[in-house]
């Protein structure tokens, strides 16, 4: 008797959580586009900003709402995604040019003589905030990885070899989280082309050339060499450092082989 | 026995030098002036390469209102302006002077008597010291002109000489207290007259007994200053824990100290106002206390501004082998010295060479929340909540929970029992407020 | 020249270290242990020291195969957790009951937080408490034949197989207990019965006294803990020596209540905190269902710690002023 009582009871009160909860649920119900919860799905998750909107799913929001591709696209996704997304919206892609982040800094440990020996938090931010860095060049990289710790996908790694931090081309996606975490600014986005490789000064000193080549052994002197051999006048001096503008530059190399610091570089060897 | 009340440490004392004399550093080969020696715009040159200056001469003016003007510590010719390193590594802006074989010709200014300095009017005695280029010496830098002009509606009560030297290892002020009396006391009077401040306490902690004797044989002679014994207990020279201790007033959080009618200057500030107002004599030298274990002649130096710091700690006996750190200042507050090359500045309090195996930290461990660091910090901030803030990067709770309060005392990473960066990270996270702002 | 190192200030530091601490209120726990072992013989040696071992073994493997992290055995936290939680133990109790405690004190009660310095709770209070709703009759079966303050006096329990303490008693009878019927002197030399580590009441005040000199804890939550205890044990009819040397009360006062992970930070918070624990420990003697309530208090005010660390904030140097002067 007792057991069907109980039984009564609970079921009694199950059945009046139930009908609640459904109330409730109808009376806060948000109706949302369901073509937003779609493409969040195809999104990378990563909610990396590199859209530049401020997660994955305002970019979905932002897709679902709009008339056209244009500057809607997931640096994080490929062609064929943002295609699906674009399917999804019932539009049609409009392709991005691709970027990826590039390091302005190529000084390993035998390239500039490390002075002093930092002995404190393993983290650039600090580094850069309370003290200029182990070597003598005060804009280079700290190699505390706070590039790394950033990346939502994996692609920058610290080199065993020379501790400067790495950048995989095929897992970076340009969505700029290293450029905004660097307290030395020296990630740089700069186009990928699929025919032919990046150029670029992978240094950032902007000390006088005779102290800037003290400081490190491949540090830009601003001697204004690559803007000479130059044939579209790509690279750009100020205080003392190139700097390649990416729109002028046909990946000719002339400047990479001209260079006397060996501060340029490119993507690829075979230039 | 007067003292702060909130927080606070009892550091050990490592007051190698406590009793030295004074000693002159001679003139080194080449004299290097940072332009920026004080808070505020950095100083412009007057002179140019192939000059001859004089010492005493002004060699850059100010660069604006909070600054003051460089003089040339010596005889000698200019050489060029170009940069040199500051002790934590940058390029900073500076005067190269080579100084003369003989040091005869240097400006021979006749010291005012005591009717000319008792008829100097308030803005006399500011302007001089403008002229003079005095700044705070106990390592603030701040220029003195700017404090001694007390702001319109603010009056100043009580004018306190800062001659706690709570810092382990430097004992620069006890050696100037102990040598220079009278003129610490002249000077606190003048920074009386120039404030209009009543009263003078001059405020010395319990360990330099000599300098308290001399410093109150001296006091005798001015009835309105007195010379006031503190606790040992570090940061008892902190501005606002010395007002505490010396007058009971609290400066209300995010003002200045006159707020509360109190202007605090430094012994070496007050003796280098009555050397300006006596003596003609600008700002060109200072004592610096160079120690540590490994040195084998430590001491109290008179430094010309400008001297290398290698030529300091050679001074001193040489750089020993086991030489593991340089810090510039004390230990609490001090900054490590990343290069020698950098030259003395009127900053510069002390020098201490720490062996290698004392330089490195202990690893630091998790915070097991033993709330050692909420009481030892004089200005009650929670510093292991705001290292947990500034990890996760969220300046604003930061800000919301007074971290600009914060005197940088380091006493919250001294008393860690984990040895955790307390310190790194609050510094970390005001830098950051300071830039959004 | 050798490259010079570049840190932050301040560039000296204590020698305070967090395995110093723990060393100390290890010394701190040895009169104690010295007492347990005396009164109870070798079964309490043996519960201690299984309990200890299996506490390192928990935290080893935990660390080791789970968290992957560097062993952090030798900062003495796992070790004072084994000691801890024995001295909560009756010294019968069987062998596996108390591995079973130290690995839900070390792995639920620590190491599923985070390790030391994260958990919410007192580790060795979390096994305890799950031992106590697990094994009731085991964890209130205490030793025969052991000398009893009050057996003499009230007759109740020489030839108990499952001898009674003297809470037990307290909580229990009509009549409030007078002093006249226990012997205080016995109470505060070990000779009663109860959990190992709450028999010795000299002896904890001895391991009190040692971790105040080295600066270990602070007086704030003892004293206010065993004040508060003793004012709500006067106010509702009790003796408030009794209540303060019978149970764990002071084994909880001075070494589980000051643990330092899961008390508030500040000292008034601390006061509050020995304050209510004290309060709730009276209540529960008083008025619960178990003869003793310092376990339950201090598990409690733990939960606490949080809000009273939310609303007992330090006060900013000058921060009144400031506001008085807007």
């Amino acid at each position: 008797m007792e057991i069907t009582v109980s039984i009564i009871v609970l079921g009694v009160i199950g059945v009046l959580a139930a009908v609640l909860l459904y109330l409730a649920a109808k009376k806060f119900h948000v109706s949302e586009d369901p073509r937003i919860g779609e493409i969040e799905e195809i999104l990378p998750g990563a909610n990396c900003g590199g859209c530049g909107f401020s997660g994955c799913h305002a970019f979905a929001v932002e897709c679902a709402g709009a008339s056209s591709m244009d500057g809607l696209n997931c640096t994080g996704l490929t062609a064929e995604g943002m295609k699906k997304i674009a399917d999804i919206v019932g539009l049609t892609p409009v392709a991005a040019e691709r970027k990826v982040a590039v390091l302005r800094c190529s000084a390993s440990c035998e390239n500039r003589d490390l002075r002093n020996h930092y002995d404190g938090v393993r983290s650039c931010a600090i580094e850069a905030a309370l003290y200029q860095g182990e070597s003598d060049c005060i804009y280079g990289c700290l190699a505390c990885g706070d590039c790394v710790a950033a990346c939502p996908f994996g692609a920058m790694t610290i080199s065993s070899g020379d501790s400067l931090p790495r950048i995989d081309l095929e897992k970076c996606t340009g969505c700029g989280k290293c450029v905004e975490t660097c307290p030395r600014g020296l990630c740089e986005l700069v186009p990928l082309h699929a025919d032919r490789p990046m150029v670029w000064v992978a240094c950032a000193n902007r000390d006088r050339g005779p102290v800037a080549m003290k400081e490190c052994g491949v540090a830009c002197i601003g001697c204004t060499k690559c803007r000479k051999v130059c044939p579209v006048e790509a690279p750009e001096i100020s205080s003392f450092l190139a700097h390649i503008d990416q729109s002028k530059c046909t990946s000719c190399g002339e400047c990479v082989k001209a260079c006397p610091r060996h501060s340029i570089v490119t993507s690829s060897s075979q230039l | 026995m007067k003292t702060f009340r909130k927080g606070g440490i009892h550091p050990p004392e490592y007051k190698l030098t406590a009793g030295r004399p004074i000693v002159g550093v001679p003139v080194p080969s080449e004299i290097r002036i940072m332009l920026s020696q004080c808070i505020g715009t950095p100083s412009r040159p007057v002179v140019k390469a192939g000059d001859h200056v004089v010492a005493g001469q002004m060699i850059a003016e100010a660069g604006g209102f909070v600054g003051a003007p460089l003089h040339s510590p010596v005889c000698g010719t200019v050489k060029k302006l170009e940069p040199t390193r500051t002790p934590q590594g940058i390029w900073q802006d500076s005067i190269v002077i080579v100084p003369d074989e003989t040091q005869e010709d240097a400006i021979q200014a006749t010291p005012r008597d005591e009717d000319e300095i008792m008829a100097l009017s308030p803005e006399e005695i500011v302007a001089i010291v403008g002229e003079a280029g005095i700044v705070g010496l106990g390592g603030a830098t701040f220029p003195t002109r700017v404090k001694l002009s007390v702001p319109k509606g603010k009056k100043a009560r009580t004018v306190i000489i800062n001659g706690a030297e709570c810092e382990p290892c430097l004992t620069c002020d006890d050696a100037l207290m102990r040598t220079e009396a009278q003129a610490i006391v002249k000077g606190a009077f003048l920074i009386m007259k120039a404030t209009g401040a009543p009263e003078g306490i001059i405020g010395i902690e319990e360990n330099k007994p000599e300098a308290i004797a001399a410093m109150e044989a001296a006091a005798k002679t001015v009835p309105a200053i007195s010379v006031c014994k503190l606790k040992k207990k570090y940061p008892q020279g902190g501005e606002k824990q010395l007002i505490y201790a010396l007058t009971g007033r609290i400066v209300p959080a995010g003002t200045l100290p006159i707020e509360t009618g109190c202007i605090v200057d430094n012994v070496a500030t007050a003796f280098a106002v009555y050397d300006a107002v006596r003596n003609r004599r600008p700002l060109t030298e200072r004592i610096v206390t160079v120690t540590g274990p490994g040195l084998s002649n430590p001491g109290n130096f008179l430094v010309k501004n400008g001297t290398p710091l290698s030529a300091l700690i050679d001074f001193a006996g040489g750089l020993p082998e086991e030489a593991g750190k340089i810090i510039a200042g004390g230990p609490m507050m001090g900054r490590a010295v990343s290069t020698l090359d950098s030259t003395a500045t009127k900053g510069l309090s002390g020098l201490v060479v720490v062996p290698a195996d004392m330089a490195e930290r202990k690893p630091s461990g998790p915070c097991i929340r033993c709330a050692r660091c909420v009481s030892a910090c004089p200005m009650g901030l929670e510093p292991y909540l705001l290292m947990l803030q500034a990890e996760n990067r969220v300046w604003d709770d930061m800000s919301a929970h007074g971290v600009m309060n914060c005197l940088e005392c380091g006493c919250c990473s001294y008393i860690c029992p984990a040895s955790r960066p307390l310190l790194d990270y609050i510094k970390l996270g005001k830098q950051e407020l300071r830039k959004k702002k | 020249m050798n490259r010079l190192t570049i840190s932050i200030s301040p560039h000296i530091h204590t020698s305070t270290t967090i395995d110093r601490c723990m060393w100390n209120v290890v010394i701190a726990m040895l009169p104690a242990l010295a007492v347990a072992i005396w009164t109870f013989g070798m079964p309490a040696l043996m519960v201690t020291a299984i309990s200890v071992a299996a506490c390192l073994l928990t935290e080893w493997a935990v660390t080791r195969f789970m968290l992957h992290r560097p062993c952090t055995l030798a900062n003495g936290s796992a070790l004072i957790t084994g000691i801890l939680l024995a001295f909560n133990l009756p010294s019968i109790l069987p062998w596996w009951m108390v591995i079973i405690g130290a690995v839900v004190a070390i792995g639920i009660g620590k190491m599923s937080f985070g390790g030391l310095g994260c958990n919410i709770w007192n580790p060795a209070l979390v096994g305890r408490v799950f031992l106590l709703v697990s094994f009731p009759a085991a964890m209130t079966t205490w030793p025969d034949g052991v000398p009893s303050a009050f057996d003499g006096t009230t007759g109740a329990s020489t030839h108990a197989s499952t001898g009674a303490t003297l809470l037990t008693h307290l909580n229990s009878s009509e009549a409030v207990p007078s002093l006249a019927d226990y012997d205080l002197l016995d109470m505060v030399f070990g000779h009663m019965n109860g959990s190992l580590g709450e028999v010795g009441g000299i002896a904890i005040l001895i391991g009190l006294a040692y971790l105040l000199l080295t600066k270990t804890v602070t007086w704030h939550i003892p004293v206010s803990m065993l004040g508060s205890a003793a004012l709500f044990s006067w106010a509702l009819g009790g003796n408030p020596l009794l209540d303060l040397f019978a149970g764990g009360l002071l084994l909880g006062a001075v070494f589980m209540a000051t643990d330092y992970v899961t008390s508030p930070m500040t000292r008034k918070g601390q006061l509050l905190y020995g304050f209510m624990i004290g309060f709730i420990t009276i209540i529960i003697r008083r008025y619960g269902a178990y003869p003793e309530g310092v376990s339950f208090a201090i598990l409690l005010m733990n939960s606490f710690v949080p809000l009273i660390n939310r609303y007992f904030r330090p006060a900013v140097f000058g921060e009144k002023e400031r506001r008085a002067m807007a």
